[in-house]
């Protein structure tokens, strides 16, 4: 094998080891949050159902939570054993996000430990409340840092380059560079509508399986209600992030959109296939990419041409946006009719087919999650670290990539199985009537 | 002091915290595995249960700490590690992945399950072997450079005596550490069962640590001069470290006083750990790589230790947290409440 395949294997194994981990990190830095507000809303409304299901969650997360760890811990080290060369040079510049996401997961991790561990030992739910709050924190933190650290891949700076060396090195600059608000900001959005749409799915779902219990109902109506906030939020960061774009990586916008001759009123390109020239099959919505680009219809848009060949994102990145977008602007619609409909008493919105909607909504919304991680990360192509070095300068030159991403691959197969077969012998096993009548049972036995 | 020193002894203290606590858990899933083959795991396995499961996650932590702040203080061991590494710690993660993620499963899923158990057992063995192997590689002889690029030689390393005296060594104190603090919780537990058989294990295991020890020193003269010379001028600090560990092991004999002994294992394994780092250094990859010459810029450096202090502040209280509630809690430590989710 020669260090092409490596660089090839390399590639691979970094993008299946994220796609597995991003789907356990999602939820691990949503769910905290949803779990404290339903915690809160319970001490609030003084309802027992939310404690519940502040409880019912925790029990989950716990699972979904090891898989992140452990997948987590397998990316951080990937990042020295794939790309040494990449990890020499940035870790002269961008270590101080890393470090400081270590502190935040640990944090976490000291915090969910007293938080599972210590539910029959406080009397008081307050109490039980705030050691939820440092979970919460520590979890969106550690999501910030990392993001810090992608965005800086994109956006690099804080830094002079002098005879090749990297010299004047301001680490606090390297952190604050242009990609970070609009990455940032998009990730934990995105994080939160995720759970909370899931969570709607997982509600829905039980209803649909024939549960009438009022705590579905309160589940269900609660995560809609935050997946509807947080959804539109992703959708206004996501218009910052395109006008980010445009400024700083014009490239990954205009292969997004196939975008190729410059031109001012430039129109926005649904679905559709290339073949590198001619575009078929597409809608076309006019003066829509300048909007999208400069909040100006009649504005000019960079077109892929201006660039050189062998450095622009490779086409099929169109594909993945129109995913990432087509999913999110359903999820908002989607969730806007069901609390809407909610005030006004629309009935349809409680209709088999209507759930059967928000239950396809949790799924799909994780796969917009990979279309937009992998949109982003493709995006930039041919660069490892944007402008400064190429993915194929920073790869390891082992010979045992191929041999490691297979058993990678059988990890996450096992894990990803595990976690599933677990979850739901957790929850068939114990239904929300059987705690119920449980817990019922033990206050009484108190009485006695 | 300078920054390069400060950088390596807070990591190296990572280190240590690591090879202990993961000690713990990797012994415990061991011991928990072999007296469910020899049908003694209810005496054990509520012990076990009871400590690992609020602190599974935090001890994991401590390894990403380490491997994080190394690359970020020292940038080039990322090229150097990074690249010659990637087989045995690949599979090092790997195992570690399923044992930890088969903790969270076994406990909350389907309890009791013998399959993952053994599996569980024995990754606990295999891991410190797989992840021992850095310290032999630090050592030098079995990384070579060719064509600028640095290349480890398997077939050296795994021939090597001084590679199995390094695994020998893993293994033993692994079990040793493990049975000595879970004999002073099983005791503070009240627990006479559990107590009696660790105590056991714990004496047991004190022979092949001893006999690994001096194994090493022997394979090091003949490996690396250097390095054994440098051990050599620090000799008081092993004999301190020995007599520690002859103490820990006539109080365990006299099952008097498992909370001192607990101490003087830590301060055993402390001494042990501190004067193998001092005599390794100036280098962190013999002969190719030292701490001068691939310590990270100065303004990176003083960002990386304003952020440890910091972050350090915030560790402390929580972690002292978790020792009250979770090590020094009488109700809990005796499993007399229901404790969980």
């Amino acid at each position: 094998m020669d260090s092409g395949n490596a660089v090839f294997f390399s590639r691979v194994l970094t993008e299946v080891t994220l796609t597995f981990h991003i789907i356990y990190a999602t939820i691990g830095v949503g769910i905290p949050l949803m779990i404290m507000i339903a915690q809160w809303v319970g001490i609030k409304k003084n309802d027992e159902h939310y404690i519940l299901l502040a409880r019912r969650l925790a029990r989950g997360f716990v699972i979904t939570v090891a898989v992140g760890v452990v997948t987590g811990t397998a990316i951080g080290l990937q990042l020295s054993l794939l790309w040494p060369n990449f990890m020499q040079l940035a870790g002269n510049v961008i270590a101080l996000p890393l470090f400081m996401e270590t502190f935040a997961f640990f944090f976490e991790a000291i915090f969910l430990g007293i938080y599972l561990y210590t539910w029959d030992r406080f009397e008081n739910q307050k109490k039980h409340l705030l050691l939820l709050i440092p979970v919460a924190i520590g979890a969106s933190m550690s999501a910030v840092f990392i993001t810090i650290v992608n965005a800086f891949m994109n956006a690099p700076q804080g830094f002079d380059v002098v005879n090749g060396q990297l010299v004047n090195i301001q680490p606090i600059l390297a952190m604050l560079n242009p990609a970070m608000p609009t990455k940032v900001g998009h990730v934990l959005v995105t994080a939160y509508m995720t759970s909370a749409f899931v969570l709607a799915a997982i509600a829905a779902f039980r209803m649909l399986k024939g549960s009438p219990h009022l705590y579905h109902k309160k589940s269900l109506f609660l995560y809609m209600k935050l997946g509807l906030v947080f959804s539109l939020a992703s959708l206004l960061i996501g218009d910052f992030s395109a006008k980010y774009l445009v400024k700083y990586q014009p490239e990954k916008l205009a292969a997004a959109e196939w975008h190729f001759e410059t031109d001012k009123g430039a129109s926005l390109i649904l679905f559709g296939v290339t073949d590198g020239e001619n575009i078929k099959y597409a809608i076309k919505v006019p003066y829509a990419l300048s909007i999208l680009a400069h909040n100006n219809p009649f504005a000019e848009v960079t077109g892929l041409n201006e660039f050189p060949r062998d450095e622009t994102p490779p086409l099929y990145i169109h594909y993945l946006f129109d995913t990432m977008v087509m999913i999110g602007t359903f999820m908002i619609v989607l969730s806007a009719v069901y609390v809407f409909g909610k005030y006004k008493n629309w009935n349809f919105i409680s209709s088999r087919w209507f759930r059967w909607l928000i239950v396809a909504g949790g799924p799909l919304t994780v796969i917009a999650l990979e279309a937009g991680w992998w949109l982003a990360e493709v995006g930039r192509q041919p660069w490892i670290l944007y402008k400064y070095m190429k993915v194929a300068e920073a790869a390891t030159t082992s010979e045992h990539v191929d041999l490691m991403l297979v058993l990678f691959c059988l990890l996450y197969l096992i894990l990803g199985i595990g976690s599933i077969v677990v979850l739901g012998r957790m929850f068939r096993k114990n239904p929300i009537e059987q705690e119920i009548a449980d817990r019922e049972a033990e206050k009484g036995g108190d009485f006695t | 002091m300078n920054l390069e020193i400060l950088g390596i002894s807070v990591l190296w203290l990572f280190l240590f915290g690591y090879v202990i606590i993961a000690s713990i858990d990797f012994g415990a899933g061991f011991f928990n595995a072999y007296s469910l083959l020899t049908g003694r795991q209810h005496i054990l396995t509520h012990i076990i249960q009871r400590y690992l499961s609020p602190v599974w996650e935090i001890t994991n932590v401590f390894l990403v700490f380490f491997f994080v702040g190394i690359v970020g203080f020292f940038p080039r061991t990322a090229f150097y590690y990074g690249t010659t590494l990637l087989v045995p710690v690949s599979i090092g993660i790997i195992l570690l992945a399923i044992r930890g993620s088969y903790y969270a499963f076994e406990s909350y899923g389907s309890r009791g399950h013998k399959g993952y158990s053994f599996m569980y057992g024995a990754a606990g063995l295999v891991i410190p072997a797989a992840l021992s192997v850095v310290l032999t590689i630090s050592e030098g002889g079995f990384i070579s450079m060719k064509k600028g690029q640095p290349v480890l030689d398997y077939w050296a390393l795994f021939t090597s005596p001084f590679t199995w005296s390094i695994v020998v060594l893993a293994i033993s104190a692994v079990l040793f550490i493990s049975a000595v603090f879970l004999t002073w919780y099983a005791d503070k537990a009240k627990d006479e069962g559990a107590t009696r058989l660790l105590r056991k294990f714990a004496l047991i295991w004190a022979g092949p640590l001893a006999v690994s020890v001096i194994g090493i020193m022997v394979e090091l003269r003949k490996h690396n001069p250097t390095h054994f010379d440098r051990m050599v001028d620090v000799w008081y600090l092993l004999v301190i470290s020995a007599v520690m560990f002859l103490i820990t092991v006539r109080l365990i004999w006299k099952r008097s006083n498992y909370g001192t002994a607990l101490a003087l294992l830590v301060g055993q394994f402390a001494f042990a750990f501190f004067a193998y780092g001092v005599s390794h250094y100036p280098y962190l990859l013999y002969p190719h790589l030292t701490l001068y010459d691939s310590f990270t810029n100065e303004a990176m450096a003083i960002a990386l230790v304003i952020a440890f202090i910091l972050g350090f502040c915030l560790l402390i209280p929580s972690l002292y947290l978790v020792l009250k509630l979770f090590l020094f809690d009488k109700d809990y430590v005796r499993g007399k409440e229901k404790n969980h989710v």
